[in-house]
């Protein structure tokens, strides 16, 4: 009987199916978040196996902090066009023009905390009572605490310290008007796995993953893109390098790595070798120790 | 990574003192899963809090409580990979109030770690970490004699501990008991064998990870298909489709084979089984899958595909161990929804058979009160038959939740007895 077990990318494909068919079973309107980043995309492409041959029943959530890669724009409505899936946006600008949030201030200000606000309010405008997020539990210490099934209460907030106890494969989504889920079908795959995954499947990335020359500036560690949104500081001089992103988020916060890696096989075994975490040239996270726990607490993916 | 490789799930259960966190920093740090930038913090934080060289365990830390109070409160998840499998850690907390989250890490792992302290040979909590390995029927367990250093490398002392083990262990009903001597802080025995203990011939802990045989861990004979929902595409080239989609919980699944839809109770046979990459000729578990039925028969969520020779029990009543979870007590005859595969019904805990004292294996008849974190063997009365398996012979269709329908809290774990 050895021929049958499945290797670990199929278990981690059958259990991440498992997870997007209980959300659609369990809720009445949940969401994909999409960032454009691969661990979304990935997401988007596992409910497309979990459905087939039906479409996608989920609609694609994007917040956008207005500081994005042009070319995240684009993949992301061609991926919708693709799908035929419905587009929603919660928009950071509009919620600053509002008066929802106000810009930080000061010279490592980003939009990357006002996205909580922006998200919750999405969530609720829309009727959304399950968010699924592309989240992790190998990226950071937070999230390696998340359940598949995660609740938030009528406020959006993550109580890590009382969180419902997870057996078996039975998942509980039960919840009151107001609260709504989180859901995170690939909780156990690691970054490798991710890529594994991608370059097995032949899944379209955006070309940002590839290496290829960019305008950048040296700061925090990293290669910052030179954007709309960049102001340069003293000192700082504009360089073209190729390089290549690790993670995707916000333009003005999101660092490049010199690298020659242009096809999915050369990433592979750069990742493979990589001395760094996925996250840390994200100047995000490197607020404090737990910048991340705080934000999630709040109700970040 | 090689393709076919496997995915080994294990739980750890110890407490601070067992060098729980260590051996985990060791197997991560050994295994090259720590980053640069996650060694430079541990380097730093070590070296603040005045520790020689690296703590290992602070590989482990959480959040921002755990920290602190250098506790683990909930259940963290760890990955690393080897060139022969990839590993998924549960750890979880080792003190008594932490029963549940022992309990949560232990339901979906293939083995199970316990950490015995050399010193202090088997103590209490050894013995309620065995307990919950053989009652959530973890196919592996190996007991890590752990700070070997500090007994001298003693085999004497070893194989007191280890007899000590069997000893009380003999009542546990565990498939597969195996042990070994180890330094977690040195790293011997944990990813390289120890020169210090020559009289030990047996693996290290991580190539005895690496070659556990865990293709016979699910089920293979008792084909059960639990049905999550039902695909009906309704576009071109597919207007008749009715795809029953679900996880293969055991068993194995062809077209052509002769199903039974439970609970109706009506025959028909397998057509197809579909993913989205074509049709197969065969389905086992753990997989994902849809399929179709030659008759057009009412099929929806909370049913369940098995064959016609080979079904699950339709009960309303039976007994389980019942593990409970949450703060508020557990109250006689109140209802409950139990969640048992995809299937919902009502259900009622009739009755308090026994408790269980988890250090001495002791049973308590004559108290019916039930809280967080006891044990306890119940009858369970439901509103409708589930269709069931005994829990030894099938965690899927052998295990249930309890929610409670005031605060849709998860209350309790149970396992069909």
């Amino acid at each position: 009987m050895s021929k049958y077990y499945l290797n670990y990318l199929d278990e981690l494909e059958s259990e991440a199916i498992y997870i997007l068919r209980e959300v659609w079973a369990q809720f009445e309107n949940p969401v994909i978040l999409f960032s454009g980043g691969k661990d979304s995309i990935l997401v988007t492409h596992l409910a497309k196996k979990a459905f087939y041959p039906s479409k996608i029943p989920f609609a694609l959530m994007h917040v956008d902090t207005g500081h994005n890669f042009p070319e995240t724009i684009q993949f992301r409505d061609d991926l919708v066009e693709e799908f035929g899936v419905q587009l929603l946006v919660g928009s950071v600008q509009e919620a600053i023009d509002k008066g929802r949030v106000a810009e930080e201030k000061g010279k490592n200000a980003t939009r990357n905390t006002l996205q909580i606000t922006t998200l919750l309010d999405a969530i609720e405008t829309n009727n959304v009572d399950c968010a699924i997020g592309g989240g992790r539990r190998d990226e950071e210490k937070a999230r390696a605490k998340e359940r598949f099934f995660s609740h938030r209460d009528d406020f959006g907030q993550w109580d890590p310290k009382n969180q419902r106890p997870e057996l078996w494969n039975i998942l509980n989504g039960k919840h009151f008007e107001g609260e709504h889920f989180r859901a995170f079908p690939i909780s156990n795959w690691t970054e490798m796995d991710v890529w594994n995954y991608i370059l097995r499947e032949n899944i379209a990335i955006p070309s940002l993953y590839l290496a290829h020359q960019r305008d950048v500036v040296w700061r925090s560690n990293s290669w910052i893109p030179v954007s709309e949104h960049l102001k340069l500081e003293e000192g700082e001089k504009v360089e073209n390098r190729k390089i290549r992103f690790r993670t995707l988020g916000d333009i003005t916060i999101t660092g490049g790595m010199e690298s020659e890696a242009d096809t999915l096989e050369k990433i592979v075994t750069e990742v493979s070798s990589m001395k760094q975490t996925e996250r840390g040239n994200r100047t995000d996270d490197k607020r404090s120790e737990s910048a991340m726990e705080d934000r999630k607490r709040q109700g970040y993916f | 990574m090689i393709d076919n490789n496997q995915l080994l799930r294990f739980t750890t259960a110890g407490s601070v003192d067992d060098g729980k966190s260590t051996l985990i920093g060791r197997l991560l740090y050994d295994s090259k899963a720590i980053f640069e930038d996650q060694l430079d913090a541990v380097t730093a934080t070590s070296r603040r809090k005045g520790h020689d060289g690296v703590d290992l365990a602070l590989f482990t830390d959480g959040l921002r409580d755990e920290r602190e109070q250098g506790i683990t409160i909930d259940v963290a998840y760890r990955y690393f990979t080897t060139p022969k499998r990839k590993f998924i850690i549960a750890d979880t907390p080792g003190h008594i109030q932490y029963t549940r989250n022992m309990v949560t890490g232990a339901s979906t792992a293939n083995a199970a770690l316990i950490l015995i302290d050399a010193r202090h040979g088997v103590i209490e909590q050894t013995k309620r970490h065995a307990f919950i390995a053989s009652l959530l029927q973890i196919p592996h367990v190996i007991v890590c004699v752990n700070k070997m250093d500090l007994v001298g490398y003693s085999e004497t002392v070893y194989n007191d501990i280890v007899s000590q083990f069997e000893e009380f262990s003999s009542k546990l009903y565990v498939k597969d008991v195996r042990s070994l001597p180890m330094s977690a802080l040195d790293g011997d025995n944990v990813v390289n064998r120890s020169e210090n203990m020559d009289w030990y011939q047996g693996a290290p802990l991580l190539h005895t990870l690496e070659t556990l045989h865990i293709s016979s861990d699910l089920n293979k004979i008792d084909a059960r298909f639990p049905v999550q929902t039902v695909l009906r595409p309704q576009r071109e080239g597919f207007i008749d489709y009715r795809g029953y989609a679900g996880r293969l919980a055991s068993g194995i699944l062809r077209p052509g084979d002769d199903v039974t839809v439970l609970p109706s109770g009506f025959n028909s046979k397998i057509k197809t089984i579909d993913t989205d990459k074509g049709s197969l000729s065969e389905a086992y578990a753990p997989m994902s899958i849809s399929v179709t039925l030659e008759h057009d028969i009412d099929v929806s969520r909370g049913d369940m595909i098995v064959k016609v020779k080979n079904q699950p029990k339709p009960m309303q009543e039976f007994d389980a161990m019942l593990c409970w979870l949450h703060n508020d007590a557990a109250k006689p005859r109140a209802k409950y929804t139990i969640v048992h595969t995809s299937n919902e019904q009502k259900a009622m805990l009739k009755n308090i058979v026994y408790k269980i004292d988890i250090n001495s294996y002791a049973r308590i008849e004559d108290d019916t009160s039930l809280h967080m974190n006891e044990i306890a063997r119940v009858t369970v009365k439901t509103t409708r038959p589930l269709m069931i398996d005994e829990y030894r012979d099938n965690r899927v269709t052998g295990s249930f939740i309890l929610i409670d329908d005031t605060t849709h809290e998860t209350v309790a774990a149970g396992m069909i007895v």
